[in-house]
């Protein structure tokens, strides 16, 4: 399940250069979708990070006489309570930490390593970097989300694990954009000066390319994040989801897709923030893009 | 183009190779083994299981005689199913699982170009979101709930469709399966198509082909269509990908006697043939579906060929 | 546009030939059973079989010396008529006249060939240790000696075969029914090895013949016209579909595409109940569901630490509200409907209040040197499963009463066994479902002797020895009274914290007649039929 962008699409994501931030972030502030999808996202966030504060319940409260009880604003279960009896909103918002934990860090696992490695290879050129994106072909001929079961299976299951297994396979196309916008930076005019001004490889790296690299790969990163939401709602259904009392959506979900008929609440309100939360990502990530994209002027 | 094919070819095998080692390993390294299960057998009985499978040699003899095994053509008996070899096996599920596949791949790509086109056409409309939104919805719903939703309602409420199972491969037992593996799939390839269909259209060719006064339909039809293709097409092999990891969940639900459902089973299950075999049918599909897009970026990108 | 016609005309004729298609099928006689079953079968090969869903299918094709009635209960099979010496050690069983689906007899041969195969280290049946009964077939089956002959096992003349036991076991005629006892044609299985179970290969002596078999997808059974009793049998031609989602499962069944449909997902009992309550079916299972603690590791050395953690569970609370589907809290091991057996020895609390329970377990805590500002801490091991996931989760929320702090962690049920067999855990979900139906098949978990199955590692020369005692007596009411001390034991040392007795779980339709609720929920084709 990783989302590659084609390679024409690095061209088309490429920038400008530092001077376009003000002039994108303008951009960005125009579009209505993107507004509100941060705005959501934020609230979202927000819940998360507040849950215990938000409701009465602990996370992992049985109450005995309440065992899957639809939404009863009496005893303040607002989205009802799951087969065992327990708060299902304080539980959307715990699955909430975890889910967006997951899906931020091991976006930023693939961050890491695909921008060092995309930067390295673009930046080096010639044989290494023919080689080093040899790797990257090789690497995604390989059936992935298999070698992510597998390391679940091998290893047993830890969010850590979660985190580095998915980052690991989702770092190649971010190394792929990374290199293509480092070949096109490095051919420009400042980063010539600073070779000729005797300054480092390692700070012209740091210091100007990957800066100039950044705009894309915020678009990926946006892009990425739900994916890998998606990815671990797909591990939480296969039965590889977080140990309890913790929870994901995904595990929410996939309890509440058996119940769709008979307890639907414990379907649909895991499930709508899913969705939102999805729908904000992609529609900021697509915002992003329009906004960082000169050709779209 | 042969030199390309050849190439490919040559980089395939060593990648097959790895990828094999690489999994025969990593599953002989998870804890349990075929055997386990609630009921434990007497020690002497699993001498004699791991005997009859050949377990009891070292591990890089197991290793060596899989791989002369493979080599020709035998992936050795399933650990689970003991009336079948892993061959027998996958080629029963084969021809279920590409069905489904390829019938996905093609409800996908016709509807997802089709609203990414529609998308661009009227970029930052009213229309252009509202086609959008729909084909995101596609992957806001994870397909462990659009599955059993969508037989919920055409199997069970609506009793237009049978709910499960394959019957001949009909389009009736079909039809639920495929839209189900395609949602997700529809959303990227939307997308992808909005995005460079609108780079294509702003391109100077197209003001060209629109100033010569060509109709708009052959502008759209022949020329802006073809290179907003383009990027859709490098993204078949990731789809390929997500085809497969869908499979999994739908194969699973839907009863489909594919081989999708082995991807996941047999790692639990510890069958290690059969988790070698889904691992290499995989991978020459997933290598042989890049070299074709590879091939078919070549037909199609003028650029690649001066190159 | 025409493409849109075409279509709506390929779609026409499609739903036009679709429905003759269905009318065609009801046109016909024949008698059809769909049969939703749980899982795909491993292998069909009786020797080799391991689950209930396999037992399902080979059944309803071959028979043992013995076979289930309606009911679940044994009756005579492959063996018309048998005779028992009086120190219970000699078993005559006298042939049913009858062939295989191919013309030839079963004989002695037959019988006798089949006992060696499953005993025969080389066939690594996994359930050939429920045959150790018999004389000498241990010491077969672990290569302890080489010749097959030594068994007790031999044919008096074709159609007599005689059994010798290594001490009487009552439960031997029971046994005769199970799968791994079953009659295999030595003409087919010599002649075809273990191709001999592939479908245009397998013949049978039982109710139905194999036909047809489409891995994951379905197996198709016909009716066997050589079998002996086949003017009774109703129903033509059987479909077994593998069925492994059980909520799938449960809406084929609901949309008519199944008759019968083995297992349903625990949470949808309310709905069930309200809208299709002909059609549930459940009945006490022969089946113990329970947390072992083990034994070798602090403190669940402890007496006072296990008893503390059993009594805190609030059984009653548990199956009536997060399981619901009518288990039974469990206060002792062996199940209700066990046979040869007396009163169950429950554990000496089980008239307690649960309030009281809760109160004396905090005090043995206390006293075992656990309070709140030392909680009892621990991981709760269970393997992937809705079901245990509720369960885990329930009694951690219970033991959090008495200040004991649970760490759940579940894993997939290849690593859950291998732990539990390995010692590599400190409070582990476990289960057991009968083999046959006596105290000794569920008693023998804690015998010393028994390693691995013996998760718990207890270790009781006095337990070991009733066991040993037990098995000795032919008088049954005798046998049960030592048995029944046994599990005293058990209930006294609690290596084990019972939880529920099992219930098996079916939808039929009711359209289907015949069908009987039994404790070994074994439900053999030939005695169903379809109305209307």
């Amino acid at each position: 399940m990783s989302l590659a962008l084609p390679d024409g699409s690095e061209q088309l994501l490429a920038i400008e250069g530092r001077s376009l931030w003000q002039d994108a972030w303008r951009r960005l502030l125009r579009n209505k979708a993107a507004i509100v999808a941060m705005i959501l996202l934020a609230i979202i966030a927000a819940m998360a990070v507040l849950a215990p504060w938000l409701s009465p319940h602990p996370y992992d409260e049985i109450y005995w006489e309440r065992i899957q009880a639809p939404p009863d604003f009496a005893n303040q279960h607002w989205f009802g309570t799951d087969g065992n009896g327990r708060d299902l909103f304080v539980r959307t918002l715990y699955g909430a930490r975890v889910s967006l934990m997951v899906g931020i860090l091991a976006t930023g696992v693939s961050l890491l390593i695909g921008v060092l490695y995309g930067a390295t290879a673009g930046f080096l050129g010639g044989r290494i970097d023919s080689l080093m994106m040899r790797f990257v072909d090789f690497m995604y001929s390989m059936p992935f989300m298999f070698f992510v079961i597998l390391l679940m299976v091998v290893f047993g299951r830890n969010i850590f694990l979660i985190f580095v297994a998915l980052g690991a396979v989702e770092w190649l196309t971010m190394a792929r954009i990374v290199r293509g916008q480092t070949l096109s930076v490095k051919r420009r005019d400042f980063i010539e000066a600073a070779h000729a001004a005797g300054v480092r490889k390692r700070k012209i790296i740091t210091r100007h390319i990957i800066p100039n690299v950044l705009g894309p790969v915020i678009v990926y990163m946006t892009l990425t994040i739900p994916q890998v939401i998606l990815t671990e709602s797909f591990l939480s259904f296969l039965g590889l989801g977080v140990q309890e009392p913790l929870t994901s959506w995904g595990v929410l979900i996939a309890e509440g897709a058996q119940q769709m008929e008979s307890a639907p609440w414990m379907l649909i309100f895991p499930a709508s923030f899913l969705a939102v939360t999805l729908f904000c990502f992609n529609f900021l990530g697509d915002g992003l893009r329009d906004a960082l994209d000169p050709k779209d002027r | 183009m042969l030199d390309l094919l050849l190439r490919r070819l040559l980089v395939g095998i060593p990648t097959l190779l790895v990828i094999i080692t690489v999994a025969f390993f990593m599953i002989r390294l998870a804890p349990g083994g075929p055997f386990d299960k609630e009921r434990a057998v007497t020690p002497e009985v699993e001498r004699n299981l791991l005997k009859a499978y050949d377990l009891d040699q070292p591990l890089l003899t197991q290793y060596g005689r899989y791989l002369t095994g493979v080599l020709q053509g035998d992936f050795g008996p399933s650990y689970k199913y003991h009336d079948f070899t892993v061959g027998e096996l996958l080629r029963a599920g084969f021809p279920a699982s590409v069905k489904l596949g390829s019938l996905a791949l093609l409800l996908a790509i016709v509807i997802g170009v089709s609203l990414g086109a529609m998308g661009a056409l009227y970029q930052n409309t009213g229309r252009d979101y509202a086609v959008m939104t729909l084909a995101m919805t596609g992957i806001t719903i994870p397909t462990f709930v659009m599955a059993p939703l969508l037989t919920l309602i055409f199997g069970i409420y609506l009793a237009w469709l049978p709910v499960a199972g394959w019957g001949e491969g009909g389009w009736r037992h079909l039809l639920l399966p495929v839209v189900a593996l395609a949602l997700p799939q529809i959303a990227y390839i939307a997308r992808l198509t909005r995005g460079s269909m609108i780079e294509v259209l702003n391109a100077n060719y197209i003001r060209t082909a629109r100033a010569k006064g060509l109709a708009e339909r052959i502008v759209i039809g022949r020329h802006a269509l073809k290179g907003a293709l383009l990027p859709v097409v490098s993204y078949l092999g990731p789809t390929t990908a997500n085809l497969v990891t869908g499979s999994v969940v739908i194969e699973t639900i839907f009863g489909i006697p594919g081989i999708g459902r082995y991807f996941v089973q047999s790692a639990l299950n510890r069958d290690y043939t059969m988790v070698m075999g889904t691992v290499v049918v995989y991978a020459v599909l997933i290598l042989l579906l890049n070299l074709l897009v590879d091939l078919l970026y070549n037909l199609l990108d003028p650029k690649v060929q001066q190159r | 546009m025409k493409p849109h016609r075409a279509a709506i005309r390929a779609l026409a004729l499609g739903i036009a030939l679709a429905s003759t298609l269905a009318l065609s099928g009801l046109a016909s006689a024949e008698t059809v059973l769909r049969r939703g079953n749980a899982g795909e079968p491993d292998t069909l090969d009786p020797h080799k079989a391991t689950g209930i869903w396999e037992n399902n299918i080979i059944g309803d094709m071959m028979m043992g010396l013995l076979t289930e009635d309606a009911d679940g209960k044994a009756t005579a099979g492959a063996a018309e008529s048998w005779t028992i010496s009086d120190d219970g050690k000699v078993y005559t069983f006298k042939l049913r006249d009858h062939t295989w689906s191919d013309g030839q007899p079963v004989t002695a041969d037959d019988v006798v060939f089949s006992i060696q195969r499953v005993l025969n280290p080389e066939t690594a049946s996994e359930y050939a240790s429920v045959l150790y009964a018999v004389t000498n077939a241990e010491a077969y089956n672990t290569g302890a000696i080489d010749d097959p002959a030594k068994i007790g096992v031999r044919a008096l003349d074709p159609k007599t075969v005689e059994f010798t036991l290594a001490s009487p076991a009552p439960y031997f005629l029971e046994l005769m029914t199970h799968h791994s006892a079953f009659v295999l044609p030595k003409h087919k299985v010599e002649a075809l090895g273990d191709d001999w179970v592939k479908p245009g290969n397998m013949v049978s002596n039982g109710a139905y013949v194999l036909s047809e078999w489409t891995p994951n997808t379905q197996i198709k059974l016909v009716k066997n016209p050589k079998f002996y009793d086949a003017a009774k049998v109703a129903i033509d031609t059987v479909y077994y579909t593998p069925d492994e989602d059980r909520s799938t499962a449960l809406k084929r069944f609901r949309a008519g595409e199944l008759d019968v449909s083995y297992e349903f997902p625990g949470d949808q009992i309310d709905w069930l109940r309200e809208n299709m309550p002909e059609a549930v079916h459940i009945s006490p299972e022969l089946g113990y569901y329970y947390y072992v603690f083990n034994l070798r590791k602090k403190p669940f050395d402890q007496l006072a630490v296990r008893e503390a953690l059993a009594m805190a569970i609030d059984r009653e609370i548990l199956c009536a509200k997060v399981l619901k589907t009518g288990e039974i809290p469990a206060y002792n091991m062996l199940p209700p409907g066990i046979a040869n057996y007396g009163e169950p020895a429950l554990v000496a609390w089980h008239g307690m209040p649960q309030a009281e329970r809760v109160a004396k377990a905090k005090e043995l805590l206390a006293g075992a040197g656990f309070g709140p500002d030392n909680p009892l801490k621990f991981q709760l091991k269970y393997n992937t499963s809705e079901d245990h996931k509720k369960i885990a989760v329930a009694i951690a929320a219970m033991w959090r009463q008495i200040g004991v702090q649970t760490e759940l962690f579940n894993s997939e049920v290849k690593v859950h066994y291998n732990d539990l067999q390995e010692g590599n855990f400190e409070v582990a979900r476990a289960a057991w479902l009968a083999d046959y139906n006596d105290p000794h098949n569920f008693l023998f978990l804690l015998d010393s002797r028994t390693k691995k199955l013996n998760y718990a590692g207890y270790n009781n020369p006095a337990y070991d020895k009733l066991m040993d005692e037990a098995s000795q007596l032919t008088d049954l009411e005798a046998r049960a009274k030592v048995l029944g001390q046994a599990e005293a034991m058990v209930m006294q040392d609690l290596p084990y914290a019972p939880i529920y007795h099992y219930v098996s779980e079916y939808l039929v339709s009711p359209r289907v007649k015949g069908w009987v609720d039994n404790a070994k929920n074994l439900h053999r084709v030939r005695y169903l039929s379809i109305e209307g």
